[in-house]
């Protein structure tokens, strides 16, 4: 389907100035191409894709190179992040000056799949400089003279790619390409064959290296495990393991989410996957058990002490709780040997810690003699027996074991490693607070600021609405003042362009509301009074009633209009909390929910439901806006696609008088059915509010008093949060969105599915 | 007043029921005016079980009907039926109930269609009267009776949802699958099972529960809980017993199925 007329005609052939490159095919494609860049690209983005694509234009090997870039590299860049778009443009550039420039348009070919199971900036870097590197080392230049042969398997190994990234980690990968340069070499021919998974040996390696759980392949696995078993929800940061030589990457946690490997291999007769599930298991305990404190105060071996004891407690703890945990966990936990370090040249400080440590997870079969080791052990046993059940007990515990087993040697700069580091779990920075960079908290009220934002609340005075408190158990008569007003507008042509971009979606969605849309008349059979005779029921009634038997005497049938008569709101928090981007996403908040919005809209345009749809915040219980952005009775047209395009984010969320009002317009409505769809993106709160508890509980009453009323409420909730306080306010009426960037497919689905 | 035989729908030995909160005296309160009663909760969570406890304690017949999208008012109130020497009126279960002085419970009153909920109305307020108008008979309900209905307010529907005007002629009682030691109480009761494994049950439960909304309409009830733990009682291994109790009826999704097996594992050990 043709998307033209988009961009308006100026702005295209600006952008078309700012691409330097006179090929005639261009002309054709570059407008197509810009209306996916211009969606999905910010300006500086965009200005980076036109960038490098002139780069591209520049490096002499014909349109093909240009075209690939012009087409896959938008996607990408809204995937991964926009820093691919010049880091591509430099690589290609970078071939180009090798003899290797016929590998480019191969090279390009590979960059959207690569991005799509790499998944992360960083990781496609990682890829790009391994095949720099591979076409570097088979890259021969001939003693003696000055002409180069260009690498052989290069270009093979580039149309395999789809393949290798779905089979292999990007370590995998990178061993397999080792393999086969150190193999090769010499022959270049068996260097086409390798790259190329021609032979024996180079799908053997592919064999091998691809024994490992891959990340990509189980994500929803792994949230689903933290979610069941530890009712946490945390994002999932996968990273290489490959790439960093010096220091092996360790897991970590942090406010962001966990970072894990990308791939596991089966190890110790445990799955990959369990190994997932094993170091998320240890990361949700210390979630739930740990607590930070003060690292100042300690030494670095007493550090590592406190976390190694810290580590035995939440891995107890979790598996007094999951039994079948520990066959797991002590299957991964290195048993390093009693005599392994020696005391007279090396630190044994991490091998005597790698000891306890098992001896804690494993009481009974652990079997070390080392007094110390059996010491600790069952005094840390006996703590946890005693319900001694917090950080800083067992760090006392680990403190004592610092001191009494020092020695001399542990000062020795060669420490002893090996066996000692326990895979599953994380590197503990959570447990540490620093006092030097303290954490100030930051003055919220501007007071310039908000006197500006009064004096934009104009004209209309405000509505007056009651605030429930819940310790006195009575409502604050007018308690809140709500400004309303129509929201501004902007360009409409913005939520065109997003439309466009889910266009099949749009499709899809059409056809499902097709089957919503009211049949004229539907006809009810089997009924004792009806307006029509039924005759095939008839008939078979008469012919039971003749031969003897009891006859069903629902011989009737009716007509229903089918009524559909819904009136809907969709109420949307505005408050500042929409700018932010949700890890793993490339978009905001805010635009995503637009989208989601127009996908909406237009999908309830087409059933016919009445619907209105108005924007809400507050900035303390004196300016509570509440933004009309479609009135019931305007269709879904431009001036509400402007409305929508100017939508901001800003302030707070008291969402109780929000509701109110928005119910205030829905129970005018004549309707049969009411629904209020309420989308926000995190618990009621505001800045003159110190309890949390206070808002949401004002937030249920005026919920019931909506349900009293008859209008039906559901809460689509975008926090990962939400599990906390959503069922207080909504009760079952709610849906959480996991995946924020799906919003824009499920928000229209929700819609669908609540009113079929 | 009426000559049919209520020993049908006497409830004769106890059916145990372990209370939650004060839902025993509050359905006790209602009866004494025979208000209305309606019982909220999500599927196998104990409704049933209460009110056939409340039956039984009152001592009064109870008459369930569980509703489905094809009942008609009709079937809860009766009809005539043809037969070789002519029309007979049958009445309905609700009109039976009426009649008897018994508890009416009309369980997932929302299945039925529309016009079916119209014919409690009256039932409900004041008057109770229940109009036969084929019949042209005017039913003045027994002093005993009472109407009870349920209602899994889980179903995210608008459309499945009860009008006003219904809800708001009935006291609410709140259901829920009961805290983690009561639920091991009950369980233990139920099947007699040991609390260990009770115990473990419970635990796997709130694994599955904490999916509902991720991925899954509903969590495990406490009757799958009774079915597993009967299996058990019966022999089955832990394992092979929560899979098929537990799991699959809930899901087919291999994911979920995956993350749950492994939830059996890492409970069991
Ligand atoms: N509080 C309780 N006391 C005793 N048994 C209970 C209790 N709660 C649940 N049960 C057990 O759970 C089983 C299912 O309960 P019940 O049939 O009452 O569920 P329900 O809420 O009516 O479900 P549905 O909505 O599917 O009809 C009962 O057979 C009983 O074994
Ligand atoms: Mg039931």
């Amino acid at each position: 389907m043709s998307m033209k007329l988009c961009i308006p005609k100026d702005e295209l052939a600006h952008y078309r100035e700012r691409l330097n490159c006179n090929f005639a095919e261009l002309e054709q494609v570059f407008p197509d191409c810009m209306e996916e860049a211009v969606s999905l690209l910010s300006e500086a983005g965009l200005k980076d894709y036109l960038d490098g694509a002139s780069l591209i234009c520049m490096i002499g090997r014909g349109f093909e190179p240009v075209l690939t870039y012009l087409e896959e590299m938008p996607r990408v860049a809204a995937r991964i992040g926009e820093n691919s778009l010049s880091l591509i443009a430099q690589t290609v550039w970078q071939i180009s000056r090798t003899p290797n420039g016929k590998t480019i348009p191969f090279f390009l070919q590979t960059i959207a799949e690569a991005a799509r199971r790499l998944g992360s900036e960083q990781l496609l870097r990682h890829y790009v400089e391994l095949i720099l590197d591979m076409m570097e080392r088979t890259t021969v230049s001939i003693h003696g003279f000055h002409a180069t042969h260009p690498s052989p398997g290069a270009i093979d190994m580039l149309q395999n790619m789809p393949l290798l990234l779905r089979q292999l980690s990007l370590e995998g990968l990178k061993n397999w390409i080792d393999y086969g340069i150190r193999n090769h070499a010499k022959h270049p021919e068996r260097q086409r064959d390798y790259f190329g998974l021609q032979s024996a040996d180079s799908r053997a390696i592919m064999q091998r290296e691809r024994q490992g759980t891959l990340f990509i392949d189980n994500e929803r696995k792994l949230n689903l495990y933290l979610k069941a078993l530890w009712n946490s929800k945390t994002f999932l940061v996968p990273y290489s393991e490959a790439f960093d030589e010096l220091r092996k990457p360790r897991p970590y946690y942090d406010a962001l989410g966990i970072r894990l490997p990308d791939a596991y291999d089966a190890s110790h007769g445990v799955s990959g996957i369990d190994r997932y599930r094993a170091l998320l298991a240890h990361c949700a305990a210390h979630q739930r058990w740990s607590e930070a404190i003060i690292a100042d105060n300690f030494s670095p071996f007493q550090r590592l002490a406190i976390e190694t004891f810290e580590d035995a407690r939440v891995d107890h703890l979790a598996c007094q709780r999951y039994p079948g945990l520990r066959r797991i966990l002590l299957a991964l936990h290195p048993r390093p040997d009693e005599n392994a370090c020696n005391p007279e040249t090396q630190s044994c400080i991490r091998h005597r810690l790698a000891m306890v440590s098992y001896a804690m997870l494993d009481a009974d079969g652990h079997g070390y003699l080392n007094p110390f080791v059996v010491e600790f052990s069952q005094r840390f046993h006996q703590l946890m027996a005693e319900g001694a059940q917090d950080t800083r007990t067992i760090a006392t515990l680990a403190l004592a074991f610092v001191a009494q087993t020092r020695r001399q040697s542990d000062q020795l700069p060669n420490i002893h490693f090996e066996n000692t580091e326990v895979g599953y779990r994380d590197d503990n920075r959570h447990l540490w607070r620093f006092i030097e960079s303290g954490d100030e908290e930051e003055s919220f009220d501007d007071p310039k600021q908000r006197t500006q934002q009064q004096e934009d609340m104009q004209t209309l005075p405000p509505r007056l609405y009651p605030e429930w408190d819940y310790h006195s158990k009575t409502f604050r008569p007018d308690w809140v003042s709500l400004y309303e007003s129509l929201h501004p507008s902007g360009d409409p042509d913005l939520i065109d362009r997003l439309l466009n971009k889910h266009a099949i979606l749009a499709r899809r969605l059409k056809q499902l509301m097709e089957l919503l849309k009211p049949q004229q008349y539907v006809r009810i059979r089997y009924q004792e009074d009806g307006s029509e005779l039924d005759l095939d029921v008839a008939i078979r009634s008469l012919i039971d009633f003749r031969s003897g038997h009891t006859p069903d005497p629902r011989i009737n049938m009716s007509h229903r209009h089918d009524g559909r008569d819904i009136a809907v709101t969709l109420l949307l928090d505005l408050s500042a909390s929409l700018d932010d981007t949700p890890p793993g996403c490339e978009q905001t908040i805010l635009q995503l929910s637009q989208e989601a919005v127009s996908l909406l809209a237009h999908t309830i345009e087409g059933v016919g439901d009445e619907f209105a749809i108005a924007g809400f915040s507050s900035n303390t219980r004196h300016e509570v806006r509440y933004q009309h952005i479609k009135g019931f009775s305007e269709h879904w047209g431009a001036e509400v696609k402007a409305r929508l395009a100017a939508m901001e984010a800003g302030y707070s969320t008291r969402m109780g008088a929000a509701i109110r009002h928005a119910g205030h317009y829905l129970k005018a409505r004549k309707a049969d059915k009411k629904l209020l769809l309420v989308l926000t993106d995190g618990e009621p709160s505001d800045i003159d509010v110190d309890d949390d508890r206070h808002l949401i509980h004002d937030c249920h009453k005026a919920v019931q008093e909506l349900d009293q009323q008859g209008v039906y409420i559901h809460c689509i909730n975008l926090d990962p949060k939400a599990d906390d306080y959503v069922a207080d306010i909504f009760g079952q009426h709610y849906t959480v969105i996991d995946r924020v960037e799906r919003l824009p497919e499920k928000l229209p689905q929700l819609f669908i599915s609540l009113t079929k | 007043m009426t000559d049919i035989d209520t020993t049908p729908f006497e409830i004769s030995s106890e059916p145990f029921y372990h209370p939650q909160g004060n839902e025993i005296a509050l359905y006790e309160a209602a009866y004494r005016s025979r208000l209305p009663v309606m019982v909220k909760g999500p599927t196998g969570c104990g409704k049933s079980r209460f009110i056939e406890h409340m039956a039984w304690k009152l001592g009064k017949p109870l008459i369930t009907v569980a509703c489905n999208e094809d009942m008609t008012a009709s079937d809860l109130v009766g009809r005539y039926l043809l037969d070789a020497d002519g029309t007979r009126w049958l009445d309905g279960p609700l009109t039976t109930a009426a009649r008897i002085g018994a508890i009416c419970y009309l369980d997932e009153v929302v299945e039925a269609r529309q016009d079916t909920t119209v014919v409690i109305h009256p039932l409900t307020d004041h008057r109770r009267t229940l109009p036969l108008d084929k019949k042209g008979e005017l039913v003045e309900a027994h002093p005993d009776f009472q109407l009870v209905i349920s209602y899994n307010p889980g179903y995210q529907s608008l459309m499945k949802d009860l009008k006003q005007s219904t809800k708001q002629r009935f006291v609410a009682l709140d259901f829920d699958y009961a805290p983690a030691e009561l639920e091991r109480g009950i369980l233990q009761q139920e099947t007699g099972i040991d609390g260990e494994i009770a115990g473990k049950l419970v635990q796997l439960a709130a694994t599955a529960r904490n999916l509902k909304g991720h991925g899954l309409d509903e969590g495990v009830s406490t009757r799958l809980l009774v079915y597993a733990a009967t299996l058990i009682g019966n022999g089955m291994p832990p394992a092979e017993a929560c899979q098929a109790a537990l799991v699959r009826p809930i899901t087919d999704d291999p994911d979920i199925c995956d993350t749950l097996n492994h939830a059996i594992d890492s409970v069991f050990g």
